[in-house]
């Protein structure tokens, strides 16, 4: 990921910082600090990755014969966390986010610029106290959850730093989440209104609420458990008076919304993606951003879908499953909206265009299994088998790993002046596709035949349909391939993309590719509909856009 | 390497004339307002999010687990009650403070604002005697553990508000920051200052009163 290089000398605007030395300094440039975030998230997507070769490659027999049991437990433990607080969230909203907000609001860099740096560096600390934990002890065996009683009674020193390094990355969350806060609230360029901000701010306001109102019960909660483990107070101790399904309701009331807090920003990003590559305005725009509202209100009520088994009483199971339901319907709003965006629209088949149609297949589906999920009758069946594994998946992986890669295609060309391979890029796709499917399809089967999740071993009867599960996983990790050489070799080699390749009217692509320091060298432009395409020429007003030369600087002739 | 983009159905360069001036280093029109005290609030909102974590345990472990018999829970209310009036006093105060600063009264200013810090840590003190009164330990039952766990927290903020307290009185001496025209750090004190107070009237409600 040498995404440091500087474009070709002609079109290198004498603002731009050279030198990729800047990548590893406390920068507070926003779009620095969003390349930080994203090389530094993909590092830990290639450490997962490997972790979840490691897990596949056990699973290919019943018996427990690659890795020890405890040594399954570490690594099954450190692949969820890894995924979840090193990859997903800090790549779909710190690398995004820096690298997007300010243009979409107008700004020069994000309201606190310290603040980010300080947010984006408490990551590669935490990551490595993490990792180390396997090394110096042993890792946490508890899972992403921790659930106490397991977790006080695996071995104390891995659990202690993982929950430590799970407080870094929860303060370097809620840091983020105030300065986007902050920064779409605030900074916004005099004249934008919000009804005419592009969707990923939406997205990424929607997030950051969620980041401020459930992160700090989470890190709340993790100090409690250190206690009961260091203290040996009972806070989650049955044995000593304590209460085990208090922590359960406290950890859901913070990653029920996690989950959203991984894929609302993906939405977001979709949403700037599929109107450029289908040339078509953003279908529904106001309900979007209702729905999107929505969702932020309803996940904060929703938690306990997640504990029908944990003794909850009947009442509750109602009211959980009841609002479950509901989230259902502004979800379907956006995924009708973004099937009518595409509806007659000239879509170019790129690999943008294709990983986003990819992830609206692959999010339809878990959506569906959630909402299955989420009824009571059903769930108490299929709770902590591989149906909850393959239904996750289906929207962290097939959802928002699908709308990295997509970004990563789109913007690719922005961060450094350069195109990505095409065909590729649509190997990458393929490989991708067809891999997760084949990885995580049939694990709903497994699941629904009563395969429990977390265990090293597993029923004879479900090792062919393990190890079809592996081969896709190999798939996956194939498919990163033709991506890392994509990313590396276009760096050095690929076509110059000029300021605006895909001929979008969101601000950053109304900027030099890469943009100077401070993003634009005139003021700032407004867009007020960043989605007008396709109107009649002449009907759309760019007339209050400024800089009128940064368009110029684009080749309008240049063919694809 | 070839590329696939996209045919658009219009090229933006073709939507009419721009207008629009540019190339001045300086960015007129912009306007780089203070959010400094909008963050802070928000960021005061996320912690205020870990004390309702706290309290909602609190008030489940209320709810569902009795305490076990032979087990000592009893809490005086005097000097909490004591402490409490210090606190709102001392929120009080803070805001004589600020209201001395912005008369130009440098000096009453930095008065308040001990007369405030010695409040806040008379409250602490008051705390830790409290603690070491207290007929139970931190691990002695689940309602110890709770009681130390959320006093504790919060007197972890108070000791922070009386450092900042005391750190905004330094920079408002003759010539220091605050006294030279930059009233963030004392506003950022102030706001911090009173969430905590509020803080404590509801964990006094909860612990105490319920
Ligand atoms: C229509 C929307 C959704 C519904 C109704 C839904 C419902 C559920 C339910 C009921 C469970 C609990 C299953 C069990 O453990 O027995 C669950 C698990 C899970 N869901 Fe969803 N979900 C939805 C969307 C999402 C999204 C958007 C994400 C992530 C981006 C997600 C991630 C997860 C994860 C990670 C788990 C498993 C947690 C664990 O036990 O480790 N879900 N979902
Ligand atoms: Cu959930």
């Amino acid at each position: 990921m040498t995404l440091t290089l500087s474009p070709p000398s002609a079109t290198a605007p004498p603002l731009q910082p050279q030198g990729w030395l800047r990548y590893l300094s406390f920068s507070t440039d926003h779009k620095v600090i969003g390349l930080q975030y994203l090389v530094c998230g993909f590092i830990f997507y290639l450490v997962g990755g490997a972790l979840a070769g490691a897990i596949r490659t056990e699973l290919l027999t019943p018996i427990s014969d690659f890795l020890p049991r405890e040594t399954y437990n570490e690594v099954l433990t450190l692949h969820g966390t890894v995924m979840i607080f090193l990859w997903i969230v800090p790549v779909v909203n710190g690398a995004f986010g820096n690298y997007l907000i300010p243009f979409y609001v107008g700004a020069r860099d994000m309201a606190f610029p310290r603040l980010n740096a300080v947010a984006f560096w408490l990551i590669p600390p935490a990551g490595l106290l993490l990792i180390s934990s396997y090394f110096i002890a042993s890792a946490a065996q508890s899972g992403w959850t921790a659930y106490p009683p397991l977790s006080l009674t695996t071995p104390a020193t891995g659990q202690i730093i993982w929950i430590l390094s799970v407080l870094l990355l929860g303060g370097s969350s809620i840091f983020g989440g105030i300065n986007f806060i902050a920064t779409i609230l605030k900074l916004r360029r005099p004249g934008l209104k919000l009804m005419q901000m592009p969707m990923y701010c939406w997205a990424m306001l929607g997030t950051s609420i969620l980041v401020v109102l459930s992160t700090p019960v989470l890190a709340g909660t993790l100090v409690l458990l250190s206690f009961d483990i260091i203290a040996h107070t009972g806070f989650f101790n049955p044995s000593l008076g304590g209460n085990a399904v208090v922590y359960q309701h406290l950890f859901w009331f913070y990653s029920h919304p996690a989950v959203y807090i991984m894929v609302l920003p993906a939405f977001g990003l979709v949403s700037e993606i599929l109107p450029v590559h289908a040339r078509k305005p953003l279908f529904g725009y106001t309900t979007m951003v209702y729905s999107i509202m929505g969702i932020v209100f309803l996940g904060l009520i929703v938690w306990a879908h997640h504990m029908f088994t944990s003794g909850t009483p009947p009442w509750m199971r109602l009211f959980f499953t009841i609002a479950t339901s509901f989230i259902a319907v502004p979800t379907g709003i956006k995924f009708f909206n973004w099937l009518a965006t595409l509806w007659g629209g000239k879509i170019a088949l790129n690999s943008a265009m294709l990983f986003s149609c990819g992830f609206i297949l692959n999010f339809v589906f878990g959506g569906i299994t959630g909402v299955a999920l989420a009824q009571v009758p059903f769930d108490i069946h299929v709770h902590d088998t591989y149906f909850v594994v393959g239904h996750f998946h289906y929207i962290v992986y097939g959802g928002t790993v699908f709308v990295i890669f997509a970004s990563i295609y789109h913007w690719y060309p922005k961060v450094t002046g350069r195109m990505l391979n095409e065909p590729l890029g649509r190997l990458h796709f393929l490989l991708t596709f067809v891999g997760f499917n084949l990885c995580f399809a049939p694990q709903h089967w497994m699941g629904l035949n009563g395969m429990p999740r977390r265990v090293a071993e597993y029923d004879p009867q479900f090792e062919l349909i393990n190890q079809v599960s592996s081969v896709g996983a190999l798939l996956m990790a194939v498919s990163t391939l033709p991506f890392l050489v994509n990313v590396i070799l276009s760096a050095f080699r690929g076509e110059p993309a000029g300021d605006n390749p895909w001929n979008a009217l969101t601000p950053e692509w109304l900027t030099s590719s890469p943009p100077p320091v401070e993003n634009w060298h005139g003021e700032a432009p407004l867009v007020h509909e960043p989605y007008g395409y396709g109107v009649e020429p002449g009907s759309l007003s760019l007339a209050a856009t400024s800089g009128r030369d940064l368009w110029s600087a684009g080749d309008p002739e240049r063919k694809p | 390497m070839t590329s696939l983009s996209s045919t658009p159905s219009q090229r933006p360069e073709a939507l009419g004339p721009q207008t629009g001036e540019h190339g001045a280093s300086e960015h007129p029109g912009e306007h780089h307002g203070d959010h400094r005290m909008f963050g802070l609030a928000t960021f005061l909102v996320a912690d205020g999010m870990t004390f309702a974590g706290f309290f909602a345990a609190y008030l489940t472990f209320r709810a569902v687990n009795p305490l076990p018999s032979g087990s000592t829970y009893e809490l005086e209310l005097l000097l909490p009650t004591l402490n409490t009036v210090l606190l709102l006093v001392s929120s009080f105060t803070f805001h004589r403070a600020g209201s001395a600063l912005r008369r130009n009264d440098g000096d009453g200013c930095q008065r308040w604002l001990l007369i405030t810090a010695a409040l806040g840590f008379s409250f602490l003190a008051g705390q830790m005697k409290e603690y070491f009164s207290l007929p139970f330990g931190l691990t002695d039952n689940l309602f110890a553990s709770t009681f130390y766990a959320i006093t504790g927290f919060h007197g972890l903020h108070v000791t922070l508000g009386g450092l900042m307290i005391l750190i905004v009185w330094w920079q408002s001496r003759q010539g220091g920051r605050v006294r030279g025209g930059d009233p963030f750090p004392l506003e950022a004190a102030e706001l911090y200052w009173h969430f905590v107070d509020g803080i404590w009237v509801v964990l006094y409600g909860i612990l105490y009163l319920l």
